[in-house]
């Protein structure tokens, strides 16, 4: 070929990445995995990056971030001269959990000496396309659908590296599995990740992911998770968000719920640029019970959206949502609510609500509730508010010798408390109480002293 | 201790005290009375500071110092206390966590050391024996879910914790059965001291036969029409409120 193509639009610039680096994407991955990247590829260039236009995305805008990217691409696992521990140590002393660390969305092999119980399966997602093929593929992109969201499709095509998590039936890790994503590199990058956890039948555990910017170069994060959770089984998804302003992190959590099983998810969004969560749970079991919990703090020009849907396919389901949003300066926030009650689905129950408060008059929220029920015989709610502090409130607190300042962010942590009361972990949920105070204080909440500046 | 003089005020534009006169001194207790409407609750609030209520005319000093010039808090570290008609409920901001900051923040102001968390606990302990508040309520958040009895009992335990130089007690009597009127009232009498002093503003007597003023006063339209000793609480008891008015001659 002679002729220079001239690279136009991002999907171009995309296409084009995926064709020159296809070998290196598929290594290791059989054919059902290739077969997926490809197909991936497809939905991704039929749907392109989403812009307002599209019903999904109208609160964030992606055109202009992947217009102006043209970030270099994690294709690799970064290499490392350093040891890790010594680089991030989480400062939560009392907090026992087994790490698993990710840098730039490769996991990242550490000489663990964890011992799990029989038959559990924790590595590196690359390795078990190889080793645990048949595992993999029974539910590899069958939970996140490539052909409905265009950045799940992007995933799809790019995905390369992340966890895989087996747990057997009847099996229960009592320790939180913490899985740390850094995000490090001397040039502005962006970052595929791809998790996959499946849970046995009558298994436990808890996952908690705590997603930061080690360097101060802009990041692409776009992370997808696709959980399973077979019958009577209990997951624990805790995602603690902290980034600086130049990191657009793009998030999804794909979930499919067998009979009886229980999914407790809290998203705690910190600190970022644009941030925006996927949660998407499919009740495909009787009396599944999901109850998806939120709280975000924005500031600056931060742009946050927690966009979440749940699926009523069978009877006796139960789901509840609790969504929170502190919003200062002039950043804008955005919940997008969908709750689907398909036929059959009797004795329903699910239930949304989305609270916010804005601390100036330049910060805006959209909260756009949407409830489908094609059935009778359920009960469902949804509540939005958007407001400012309780000045009666202020007052009362102010007349015991508050002073003003103090007794505005006594009242914004009680807002923030009953999301984060829901966390089951409890020093867990000490620490990030402890974060989410600093965090309203105006003080950098940094949950874990590394050396790095990256908060900017 | 406190010195009103010629206090107008008003809220959303409509003047509601219309020149108040006013001198309490240590160790006195003061009932205001007057029928619905007649600015009682508007005094108290303009004295605890709320900026809803503004301030068109007149001043206001304690212990020698301009009240109106400080803030809610400053007014409450520098001794004020106000205990809430309507006690407001905040969820999410425990009892605990509330009365400690509001403790330590007044001795910061006064230059003392911080308590310790024990000895908070054992000073809160004692308070809470005094004012006979149950110990449950003292783990939720601040009066969520109490009943309106326990809310009023949850101000006087503050005022026990605060220590403040002047309560004001507004309408601390309504919604109480007579078994919690009494405790309330009991609590606010064990706290009192030589040097400290009292508002009570009340539209019954009720309140008044267990904590007995020194001097009552009428107020009427926003202003005070008749001050006396404690016997004007029996008079109006007798002849009501309507009394007061043929007097003005309406």
């Amino acid at each position: 070929m002679t002729e220079s193509t001239i690279i136009e639009t991002a999907e171009q610039r995309i296409l084009q990445l995926f064709t020159e680096n296809k070998t290196l994407l598929d290594e290791g991955a059989g054919s059902l995995l290739r077969n997926h990247r490809e197909v991936s590829m497809k939905a991704f260039q039929r749907m392109g990056i989403p812009s307002r236009k599209v019903e999904n995305y109208k609160y964030t805008d992606l055109t202009k971030l992947f217009s102006l990217e043209n970030y270099n691409r994690a294709f690799r696992p970064t290499s490392f001269d350093f040891d890790m521990q010594e680089v991030f140590t989480c400062d939560v002393p009392e907090f026992d959990t087994h790490i698993l660390f990710h840098v730039n969305g490769w996991y990242f092999y550490q000489n663990r000496t964890d011992q799990f119980p029989k038959g559990t399966i924790i590595k590196s997602m690359k390795s078990a396309w190889k080793e645990n093929a048949e595992l993999v593929e029974t539910y590899y992109g069958k939970i996140a659908d490539s052909s409905a969201d265009p950045l799940v499709a992007l995933n799809g095509a790019f995905a390369q590296d992340g966890v895989f998590i087996y747990i057997p039936e009847h099996v229960v890790i009592e320790k939180p599995i913490q899985i740390i994503n850094l995000l490090r590199s001397d040039e502005d990058l962006y970052v595929t990740q791809r998790n996959l956890v499946v849970l046995g039948k009558n298994s436990q555990v808890k996952l908690m992911f705590c997603d930061h910017t080690l360097a101060i170069h802009s990041f692409v994060a776009n992370y997808l998770t696709e959980i399973f959770l077979g019958e009577d089984s209990i997951a624990d998804v805790y995602g603690i968000q902290n980034q600086h302003n130049g990191t657009a992190y793009l998030n999804g959590l794909f979930v499919h719920q067998g009979r009886n099983s229980q999914l407790i998810t809290n998203t705690i969004s910190l600190h970022g640029g644009i941030a925006r969560n996927h949660l998407h749970v499919d009740l495909l079991g009787e009396n599944a019970n999901a109850s998806l919990y939120g709280l975000t703090l924005t500031d600056k020009d931060q742009h946050s959206e927690n966009f979440t849907s749940i699926l009523h396919s069978k009877p006796g389901c139960h789901s509840n949502q609790i969504f929170k949003n502190v919003l200062d300066d002039s950043s804008t926030g955005a919940f997008t609510g969908r709750i689907h009650v398909l036929p059959g689905a009797k004795k329903t129950e699910a239930y949304q609500r989305n609270n916010s408060v804005l601390m100036t008059k330049a910060a805006k929220m959209n909260t756009k509730p949407q409830l489908v029920i094609d059935n009778d015989d359920v009960k469902c709610s949804h509540g939005a508010t958007v407001g400012q502090i309780n000045e009666e409130a202020l007052f009362y607190l102010m007349t015991r010798g508050i002073n003003e300042n103090e007794a505005r962010l006594m009242l914004m942590f009680a807002f923030a408390h009953e999301v984060l009361a829901n966390i089951r972990v409890e020093p867990l949920r000490q620490s990030i109480d402890r974060l989410v105070n600093k965090r309203l204080r105006g003080e950098v909440s940094r949950c874990h002293d590394c050396k790095l500046e990256c908060i900017r | 201790m406190l010195i009103i003089k010629d206090l107008h005020a008003s809220v959303e534009g409509k003047e509601i005290l219309r020149g108040i006169n006013l001198t309490i001194n240590a160790g006195e207790v003061h009932a205001i009375m007057g029928p619905n409407g007649s600015g009682k609750s508007t005094l108290a609030n303009v004295l605890a500071g709320n900026t809803n209520y503004e301030v068109t005319k007149g001043e206001v000093t304690f212990n020698g110092k301009d009240l109106l010039e400080m803030s809610a808090d400053v007014r409450a570290k520098e001794g004020l206390f106000l205990s809430f008609q309507y006690p407001v409920e905040i969820p999410g901001v425990s009892m605990i966590n509330f009365l400690k900051t509001a403790v330590n923040e007044s001795r910061k102001y006064h230059q003392l050391k911080e308590l310790s968390a024990g000895d908070f606990l054992k000073v809160m302990r004692e308070k809470k024996e005094l004012v006979q508040i149950d110990s449950q309520l003292t783990n939720r958040s601040v009066n969520e879910g109490f009943s309106g009895g326990e809310k009023k009992k949850n101000e006087i335990f503050q005022m026990a914790m605060l220590e403040p130089k002047l309560a004001i007690l507004d309408e601390t009597d309504s919604g109480l059965d007579i078994d919690a009127l009494r405790i309330v009232a009991n609590g606010v009498n064990l706290l009192k001291k030589p040097e400290n002093a009292t508002i009570v503003v009340t539209h019954y007597q009720r309140l008044l036969d267990y904590i007995v003023p020194d001097h009552v006063h009428v107020l009427y339209k926003g202003q005070i029409v008749k001050s006396a000793g404690k016997e004007l609480v029996l008079e109006l008891e007798e002849k009501g409120y309507d009394w007061i008015k043929k007097e003005l001659g309406e």
